[in-house]
């Protein structure tokens, strides 16, 4: 028994803030002081406050410690670990709002999540698999293989509603009873985590946080749909998680959790791990497994879908990441306690990664219905430096942009779709005044015109001519018609594109145009970015009454666009390319854009 | 972008080629061989010029057309090579709506070269990527193994100035 835990935050985002030398630091340190029987190290995954990061947590207190550097964990270790003395100003700020310190679980943003998927990340050391076993883990499979027959493990998944967290939301118990009903013979499960969406972390969370749920949740699918083999494709720009899951199949290899004859019973299965190589098409199910097979990853048409003519040829399961996870927690737990959170027809919990323009900036976890407003208000901390809310984006490129007026939108499938937007893999980005929603739009049609296969004209040719007309605008030679073609172009590209990536691709242009459409208008009529993004519709000037000759700006600027005398006002010329060097370095704030 | 004609002339070595035999040796059998082979491969040569290509080709006994399209395909397989300091800006959705476009752009003009190049000098190389999974500390910009978060465009010069020779 230990009296104490130091947990330490080794997500990406820690572990970029070098947590990983804290922890060699103060296991050296309870050594030394011979405190090691007495206060365990734990290495963590994720604890969803990022933006807060490097994190540690000191138990039984629940003290959370935030922006943590090195001369922070040595105070930690001198004051809080030897003295018992907590260290006030290393607090994190919002555990400290009613005067006391209080347990980390009962600040905002912690208080409204309920944590299913993310059940241990955070709690577990993701590189020991005593320590996954010792919270329950492996037992929902060990309950599976020897206490139900597949056909009842398909029954509890359906029971408890679980639809898919990849985007599609299409119910999994179904997906897995269409795989099962094929022939016996070679069947495959695969695991998606590619996490195409470019600014959401929730599936690399998982598989650093907490590697082995996603094992024994695709060793359970592969019993209940009778494969015997497993691939999960995973994105190579994420090397942590890749190493912590080759280290846990390892660990789960050598337990008897994967292989021959697992726990005794005569189940077999094992599986790959195959690293994706950077292409958003490869995350839609049909041209993943084609990139599996070593291929250029197009998608095909469906049907046949894959869970009929799947991998290889054969049929197949494919998951997402968060959906497998809350798999072991519905076999322990059941179904009717699962189905008890959420809303009619989305049940359970949605991981989102909360980025952007937001105070607490991470990853939290919510029951399904909650709504967009208590996500940003309550759980996010509101915006930053006291700006304005203007929109909230799930979905990726694939979803919409939602306006302050529909804050109050439950989080769940068909109401995020009826908004306009998706709920997709769970990416959520907040925006503020200065985000220009046609600048947005063609941010994400930028991305899809470089990430579209090619392979059908309504996609490949279509998002390029809808980014050629948002560039025009964003340009200042934008014109009314243009505002007409982006609507009926979206619809045509909407209607025939081969696979869900063009069929959405038109989202984040439609969307930004029904709820912003003055923000359009302004651009084109009246050459003006209202949030003062768009390059070509500014001009840099210096303030007369606050330039005092300083000649600094004339000094930096990269193509010499400004002139002046010193102790002279300066002014800039059409020379300028406005970089936004000169505003940086003008230390008066003489120079605006406008 | 990334994938535009390299500038630089292939200086491989033979041991590098042996390296690269014996890889493909080893995978040639394995179904859906040629995505792993391209990774291997990429981390002997540090990117994959057509050299390296044709001879994986040849090694797989495929159409050098077919890897070429595998290789444009995918965005982490590259034709250029990298500089001695990999500068890569995270212009992720997080990061973007938090002006990494003008930090991308700054780097555009501090290094003199568009993102997918290598300076002539071979020290640095610029790319912008999607999401690194540091969400939290955007904007983020790598060097190398280095991570940047939480800057600004006014930041750059700074970091950059690290990095010298
Ligand atoms: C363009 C595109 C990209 C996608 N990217 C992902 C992704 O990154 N991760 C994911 O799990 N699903 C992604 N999907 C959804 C998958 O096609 C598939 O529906 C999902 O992986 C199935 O798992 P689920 O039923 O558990 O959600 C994407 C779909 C499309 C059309
Ligand atoms: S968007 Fe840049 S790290 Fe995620």
């Amino acid at each position: 028994m230990y009296r104490s835990h130091i947990l330490v935050c080794a997500g990406t985002n820690c572990h970029s803030g070098k947590s990983d030398k804290f922890i060699e630091y103060l296991d050296e340190k309870l050594l030394e002081h011979k405190l090691n029987e007495e206060v365990k190290v734990v290495k963590t995954g994720c604890f969803g406050l990022c933006a807060f990061g490097p994190v540690v947590v000191v138990y039984p207190e629940g003290i959370f410690y935030q922006m943590v550097d090195q001369a922070g964990i040595e105070r930690i270790f001198a004051e809080h670990v030897l003295k018992g003395r907590i260290v006030d100003d290393l607090v994190y700020e919002e555990s400290k709002k009613h005067g006391v310190i209080e347990p980390f679980e009962q600040t905002d943003f912690f208080r409204k999540q309920v944590r299913v998927a993310l059940h241990n990340c955070g709690v577990i050391d993701p590189e020991d698999i005593n320590e996954y076993i010792a919270v329950d883990g492996y037992q929902a499979l060990a309950k599976v293989l020897t206490t139900m027959t597949p056909q009842q493990v398909i029954d509890e998944i359906k029971a408890s509603g679980l639809r898919g967290r990849g985007g599609a939301g299409f119910p999994t118990g179904l997906k897995w009873s269409f795989a099962a009903a094929e022939p016996a013979g070679k069947k495959y499960i695969c695991c998606n985590a590619d996490e195409g969406d470019p600014g959401a972390f929730m599936d690399r969370s998982v598989l650093e946080g907490d590697p082995h749920v996603l094992i024994e949740a695709m060793a359970i699918a592969a019993y209940a749909v009778g494969a015997d083999e497993g691939y999960k494709y995973v994105r190579a720009e994420y090397p942590l998680a890749v190493q912590r899951f080759q280290k846990a199949l390892d660990d789960a290899r050598a337990m008897g959790f994967l292989g021959e004859n697992i726990l005794g019973t005569g189940f077999s299965f094992d599986m790959h791990v195959k690293l994706g190589a950077g292409a958003f098409v490869c995350g839609e199910e049909t041209a993943l497994l084609t990139s599996i097979e070593g291929n250029r990853g197009e998608p095909r048409p469906r049907p046949p879908f894959p869970a009929v003519k799947g991998l290889f040829g054969k049929p197949t399961v494919l998951n997402n990441v968060e959906t497998l996870a809350n798999i072991p927690r519905i076999i322990m737990e059941g179904a009717d306690w699962f189905a008890g959170m959420g809303t009619e027809t989305s049940k359970g919990t949605k991981v989102f990664a909360l980025g952007g323009n937001i105070v607490n900036v991470g990853l939290v976890e919510v029951p399904m219905g909650i709504t967009l407003r208590e996500i940003v208000e309550e759980i996010g901390g509101g915006i930053p430096s006291g700006k304005k809310f203007k929109a909230a984006q799930t979905g990726g490129p694939s979803g919409g942009c939602i306006p302050a007026k529909l804050l109050d939108t439950g989080i769940d499938y068909e109401s995020l779709a009826q908004v306009g937007s998706m709920m997709g893999s769970g990416g959520l980005i907040v925006m503020d005044e200065d985000s220009c929603m046609v600048d947005i739009a063609k941010f994400y049609l930028d991305f899809t015109v470089d990430e579209s296969c090619g392979k059908c004209a309504p996609c490949r040719i279509g998002t390029k001519q809808l980014l050629e007309i948002l560039e025009k605008i964003t340009q200042g030679q934008g014109v009314m018609e243009d505002l007409d073609t982006l609507k009926t172009l979206s619809t045509h590209i909407m209607e025939n594109s081969l696979c869900a990536l063009g069929q959405t691709a038109p989202n984040p242009v439609a969307s930004t145009l029904e709820y912003f459409w003055d923000e359009y208008v302004e651009h084109v009529v009246n050459k003006k970015c209202p949030a003062g993004m768009c390059k070509d519709l500014l001009t840099y000037t210096i303030l007369p009454d606050k330039c005092i000759g300083c000649t600094i700006c004339a000094r930096v600027c990269p193509v010499n666009a400004i002139s002046g005398k010193v102790k002279e006002i300066h002014t800039i010329d059409e020379k300028c390319i406005k970089c936004g060097v000169c505003v940086d370095k003008c230390k008066f704030d003489a120079i605006i854009k406008v | 972008m990334e994938n535009s004609k390299t500038k630089n002339p292939f200086q491989g070595t033979k041991e590098q080629e042996n390296e690269l035999m014996k890889l493909i040796e080893a995978n040639k059998n394995e179904p859906g061989a040629l995505m792993p082979l391209l990774q291997g491969a990429q981390d002997i040569y540090g990117y994959l010029p057509i050299e390296v290509q044709t001879m994986i080709a040849k090694g797989l006994d495929k159409p050098l057309e077919e890897v070429y399209g595998v290789v444009t395909f995918y965005s982490q397989f590259s034709l250029n090579p990298k500089g001695k300091y990999k500068v890569s800006v995270c212009l992720g959705t997080a990061c973007y709506v938090k002006a990494a476009g003008e930090i991308f752009e700054r780097l555009e003009r501090l290094l003199g070269i568009k993102g997918g190049e290598c300076t002539e000098d071979g020290l640095y190389s610029l790319d912008a990527c999607r999401c690194v999974g540091a969400c939290g500390l955007a904007p983020v910009v790598l060097v190398n193994e280095d991570v940047y978060g939480r800057i600004g465009p006014e930041d750059i010069d700074e970091i950059m100035a690290k990095y010298k020779e």
